[in-house]
């Protein structure tokens, strides 16, 4: 196996070829924010909340998808890239319709939690206030699209894990959203097996449970983690 | 001769489109509070004091609520020019929040059209009181989108324990350095 060696903030390390950035700083116990990379899943680089910086570049490169080489030097908490992570997150509460206070995943949310994080005690960006709908077609399941952040970790654990694909992206720019089938309602889309991993991933309160109210709503991404393990083991019994 | 003692900072609580929640949790503060009324003087509260228009030279101010009407945009004003640092006092002052969920209906007229007309029985008519009743502002807005802002106490409503480590600071004459789950978090 070859291993290249780099320096992460002051920690020097040596890892696999092909380890991405965000894993070698995991192994080395430095934390980076992150919001759509999700264990599990593939990696998409869509929130930008793990940008990281290189010595020697102005450019800056996000770590879920940066694989480390020899001799980088990276740094992971600059001033630079701590007012970067604010400003994204201060983007994802304005550009949407965030009203913790009556969310069903108040107390168990990523985005709350990492405005906590970033220092976010109030938004310098004006809020958008869009118009929005919810998908209340389903079932068991309701899409709150006034909470989706886009992190499109629906669309990947339905596609790539449940192999059902009922999710993507549609429309452009500020009309950007989550689509269910060719847009159709979700509860007519008779691909979905109603196995609830899209509401499991859902770092926001956008996916939830119907009976769930406020704050009742707890992601798990550890189930995806834990099938996954067991997939790629064939570990089936613990 | 009696020695000059410093002034006490003089404190107002302002209300504008917010549930009282916010207040209500200032009371939370309970026996604090009787410090807090050695410590201070209350110029202005519609829970500690009788004033009914807003005084000149106050030190601090706590600003509960969203800017929804033209009332508060008035009072809005008054506050700024005449306060020192002011602290926009929950959610609801510094996103919008639960008052600002109307404005996913475009514009003061449709509001009024749904809560008065499409949801009242058949004897429903429009508000129309100029002077008394104050009009709507087209959207509601949070408080520093409208006057600078000095602090900022998040929650909904920010427990009393968060309440007191702003104040604390700030009577002594400081600014409040808040972070971490416990004095920064939404909701
Ligand atoms: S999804 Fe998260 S950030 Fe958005 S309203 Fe719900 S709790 Fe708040
Ligand atoms: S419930 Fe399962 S199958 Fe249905 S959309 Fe979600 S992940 Fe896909
Ligand atoms: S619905 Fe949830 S998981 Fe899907 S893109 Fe929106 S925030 Fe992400
Ligand atoms: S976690 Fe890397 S871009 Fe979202």
């Amino acid at each position: 196996m070859s291993v290249c060696t780099l320096r992460i903030n002051d920690h020097d390390l040596a890892v696999p070829l092909g380890t991405t950035l965000l894993q070698a700083a995991r192994q080395a116990g430095i934390h980076i924010p992150t919001l759509c990379f999700l264990e599990g899943l593939s990696a998409v680089a869509a929130c930008r909340l793990c940008l990281v910086e290189l010595e020697g570049s102005d450019r800056l490169m996000a770590a879920c998808v940066t694989a480390a080489a020899e001799g980088m030097r990276v740094h992971t908490d600059t001033p630079r890239l701590r007012e970067i992570r604010r400003t994204v997150i201060e983007l994802l509460f304005t550009e949407g319709n965030h009203v913790c206070a009556v969310c069903v995943a108040n107390g168990h949310c990523e985005l709350q939690n990492l405005a906590v994080e970033v220092g976010m005690d109030h938004s310098r960006l004006p809020y958008r206030f869009p118009q929005r709908g919810v998908d209340l077609s389903h079932a068991q399941y309701g899409l709150d699209h006034n909470r989706c952040i886009l992190c499109t970790r629906c669309v990947r654990v339905c596609d790539e894990v449940e192999g059902a694909h009922v999710w993507d992206v549609g429309w452009r720019g500020e009309h950007c959203q989550i689509i269910s089938g060719l847009g159709e309602p979700w509860g007519d889309v008779n691909a979905c097996t109603h196995c609830g991993k899209c509401v499991e991933v859902c770092p926001t309160g956008a996916l939830f449970h119907k009976t769930d109210t406020s704050e009742e709503k707890q992601g798990h991404p550890e189930r995806l983690q834990a099938l996954m393990h067991a997939r790629t083991h064939q570990q089936w019994n613990p | 001769m009696s020695q000059a003692t410093p002034r006490k900072p003089r404190l107002a609580t302002v209300w504008l489109a917010g549930c009282s929640g916010c207040h209500m949790s200032f009371l939370d503060l309970d026996e604090w509070l009787l410090e807090l009324a050695d410590r201070a003087e209350i110029v202005y509260s519609p829970v500690g004091s009788d004033i009914k228009t807003y005084p000149k030279d106050v030190d601090i101010a706590l600003v509960e609520g969203g800017v929804a009407n033209t009332d508060n945009l008035e009072l809005l004003h008054q506050v700024r020019a005449n306060t020192r640092t002011l602290v926009s006092f929950g959610d609801c002052a510094i996103t919008a929040n639960i008052p600002g969920m109307r404005n996913l209906l475009r514009g003061s007229d449709p509001v009024l059209r749904r809560a008065y007309l499409e949801l009242a029985d058949g004897s429903g008519q429009l508000p129309h009181a100029p002077g008394i009743v104050p009009e709507l502002l087209e959207r509601v807005l949070p408080v520093h989108e409208l006057v600078p802002v000095e602090v900022y106490l998040p929650g909904c409503p920010p427990p009393a324990d968060r309440i007191r480590a702003a104040l604390e600071p700030l009577l002594r004459g400081e600014l409040p350095h808040l972070s971490g789950a416990d004095q920064i978090r939404f909701g």
